[in-house]
C-alpha cells in the first residue's frame, strides 16, 4: 500500500510562514492499495485537497474517522467527490453511547448553522457506518478497529494489506494516569493495534514540559510515543497530530533528538505531502 | 464486524485489555479506597495500593483466583457472621446479574484481624452491549476493627 500525509497537523489547521515545511492542514491521510482501492484516514482540513486529485477512474472511497472532533472532520464538506452524483463514498467512524454516527455527523458538523448542505442532502452514494472494536474488510484492505484512550469515543485502526500492516493513532494518550509507562503490554491502550506494525503513525503533539499542563487532552508527549513505539515493536514510525504552536524548527529539534535516542527503528516527522511504500 | 481476536496486532501472547479496564486501573491506582478489579471471566485483574493495605497481601504475590477462592481465603461472612456462599458475593452478582450491590461484609485480613467493611460492586459495562467485568470497593469501618 502507498501512504500519502496530505494533513499532519493537530488542533486546528496552522498555516504560515513558520509551518511551510511540515504543513498547517489537519488529519487527512491517504492509503491505496495495490489494486487502486482508496481509503482515507481523516477527514481534518487536509482532505479537501486529496479531493481535487481524485480521478474518475476512483468508484468508491471508504473514510475512517477515529474520532468526531472538529480537526478530523472540518475537511468533509470541502471533499468533493462527496458532491459528485452517484459515486459510492462509505464513511465509517465510531459512535457515541447514545447516538449513531450519522446522527452525530449530522449534528455536530453537516447541518445549519454550521454548514449550509445537509449530511442527508449531498448528492453523492454516502453510506454510514458505526465502528465497534474488532476485524472488518472494505475493498482491497482488511481493517482492525479498537477504542483507544483520548476522550470521548476514538478508534485507532490498523490497516493490513497482503501482509504488510500500517497503524494509525492520530489521538491517543497511552500514559494518562499510568504509574509506570509503558509497562506490560496488556495494560497499553492501542498495544495490539501497533504491535510489530511495519508503520505506526503516531501523535507526537506535546513536549514532556507541555504535556504536564495537558494531562487529560487526550494526546501524547513525544517521549510517550516513543516508549509506546518502542514497547509495540514498530518497523518505522511517523510523528503526526504536530501542535499547532510548534514550528518546522521546533518538531525538527524534536524529532533529532528522538533519532539521537537510538532508537531501533527510524523516527521522521509527519510532513505534508510525504509519502510511504509498506509492504510491496 | 468480527470479535477482535486477542493479540490481534501480533504475536504475542497477552491479549491487551479492553480500554476501560485500562482506564479503571488507572483511576484505581490513583484512589485511595480499596479497589477490586474483575474481568468478564471472574478472574481477578487488579487490585490497588489501598487493598494490598488491608487484605495484606500484594498484587504481584496474590496467585490468579476466582472472586469465591478470594472470599474463601478471608473468610468471607455477612454482617452477622454466617457463611456467605459463593453465588451471594456482591462482585459475584455483580459479574453474573449484571446489578450493583451494597451491603456490609465481615472479613479476615492475613494479618488476623478481623474487619467489617461496607461492600460496593458494580458491573463495568461498555459500548455495544459488552460486558467487560466488575469493580468491587470496599470502605472500610475502622471502629470496628478487632483482634480475632
Amino acid at each position: 500500500m502507498k501512504v500519502t500525509l496530505w494533513g499532519t497537523r493537530g488542533s486546528v489547521p496552522s498555516p504560515g510562514p513558520e509551518n511551510v515545511r511540515y504543513g498547517g492542514n489537519t488529519a487527512c491521510v491517504e492509503v491505496r492499495g495495490a489494486d487502486g482501492s482508496l481509503l482515507i484516514l481523516d477527514a481534518g482540513s487536509g482532505v479537501r485537497r486529496l479531493g481535487t486529485v481524485i480521478g474518475p477512474e476512483v468508484g468508491r472511497i471508504d473514510i475512517l474517522l477515529t474520532h468526531l472532533h472538529m480537526d478530523h472532520i472540518l475537511g468533509l464538506g470541502f471533499f468533493a467527490p462527496l458532491y459528485q452524483e452517484g459515486l459510492e463514498v462509505h464513511i465509517w467512524g465510531p459512535p457515541s453511547a447514545g447516538h449513531d454516527l450519522g446522527t452525530r455527523l449530522a449534528r455536530y458538523y453537516l447541518s445549519r448553522p454550521l454548514f449550509p448542505v445537509r449530511l442527508r442532502d449531498l448528492p453523492c452514494d454516502l453510506k454510514l457506518h458505526d465502528v465497534e472494536r474488532g476485524v472488518f474488510s472494505i475493498p482491497g484492505f482488511e481493517v482492525t478497529a479498537d477504542l483507544v484512550l483520548h476522550p470521548g469515543p476514538t478508534v485507532g485502526y490498523r490497516i493490513r494489506e497482503n501482509g504488510a500492516s500500517l497503524a494509525y493513532l492520530p489521538d491517543h494518550e497511552p500514559a494518562l494516569g499510568a504509574r509506570e509507562f509503558p509497562g506490560s503490554p496488556e495494560w497499553i491502550s492501542g498495544f495490539d493495534l501497533a504491535h510489530g506494525a511495519d508503520l505506526l503513525i503516531h501523535d507526537a503533539q506535546y513536549t514532556v514540559a507541555e504535556y504536564s499542563d495537558h494531562v487529560g487532552w487526550g494526546h501524547s508527549a513525544m517521549s510517550h510515543m516513543l516508549a509506546f513505539a518502542r514497547a509495540a515493536d514498530v518497523a518505522r514510525l511517523v510523528t503526526f497530530h504536530h501542535d499547532p504552536a510548534h514550528s518546522d524548527t521546533d518538531i525538527d529539534c524534536f524529532v533529532e533528538e528522538a533519532q539521537a535516542a537510538g532508537l531501533p527503528f527510524p523516527v521522521e516527522a509527519g510532513q505534508e505531502g510525504a509519502t510511504y511504500q509498506v509492504g510491496d | 464486524m468480527g470479535a477482535l481476536p486477542p493479540g490481534a496486532g501480533a504475536n504475542h501472547t497477552m491479549a491487551q485489555m479492553e480500554i476501560e479496564l485500562i482506564l479503571m486501573r488507572q483511576l484505581a491506582s490513583h484512589l485511595t479506597m480499596p479497589i477490586f478489579l474483575y474481568g468478564p471471566d471472574e478472574d481477578l485483574l487488579y487490585f490497588n495500593e489501598a487493598a494490598e493495605k488491608l487484605i495484606g497481601i500484594s498484587f504481584d504475590d496474590a496467585a490468579p483466583m476466582p472472586p469465591d477462592r478470594l472470599a474463601a481465603l478471608f473468610r468471607t461472612k455477612t454482617e452477622e457472621g454466617k457463611r456467605l456462599p459463593s453465588s451471594q458475593l456482591p462482585i459475584v452478582i455483580a459479574l453474573r446479574e449484571r446489578r450493583p450491590v451494597h451491603q456490609p461484609v465481615r472479613f479476615r485480613s492475613l494479618d488476623g484481624v478481623s474487619r467489617t467493611i461496607d461492600l460496593t460492586a458494580i458491573p463495568l459495562d461498555g459500548q455495544g452491549g459488552r460486558q467487560l467485568g466488575a469493580v468491587a470497593i470496599f470502605w472500610e469501618r475502622k471502629e470496628e476493627e478487632a483482634a480475632e
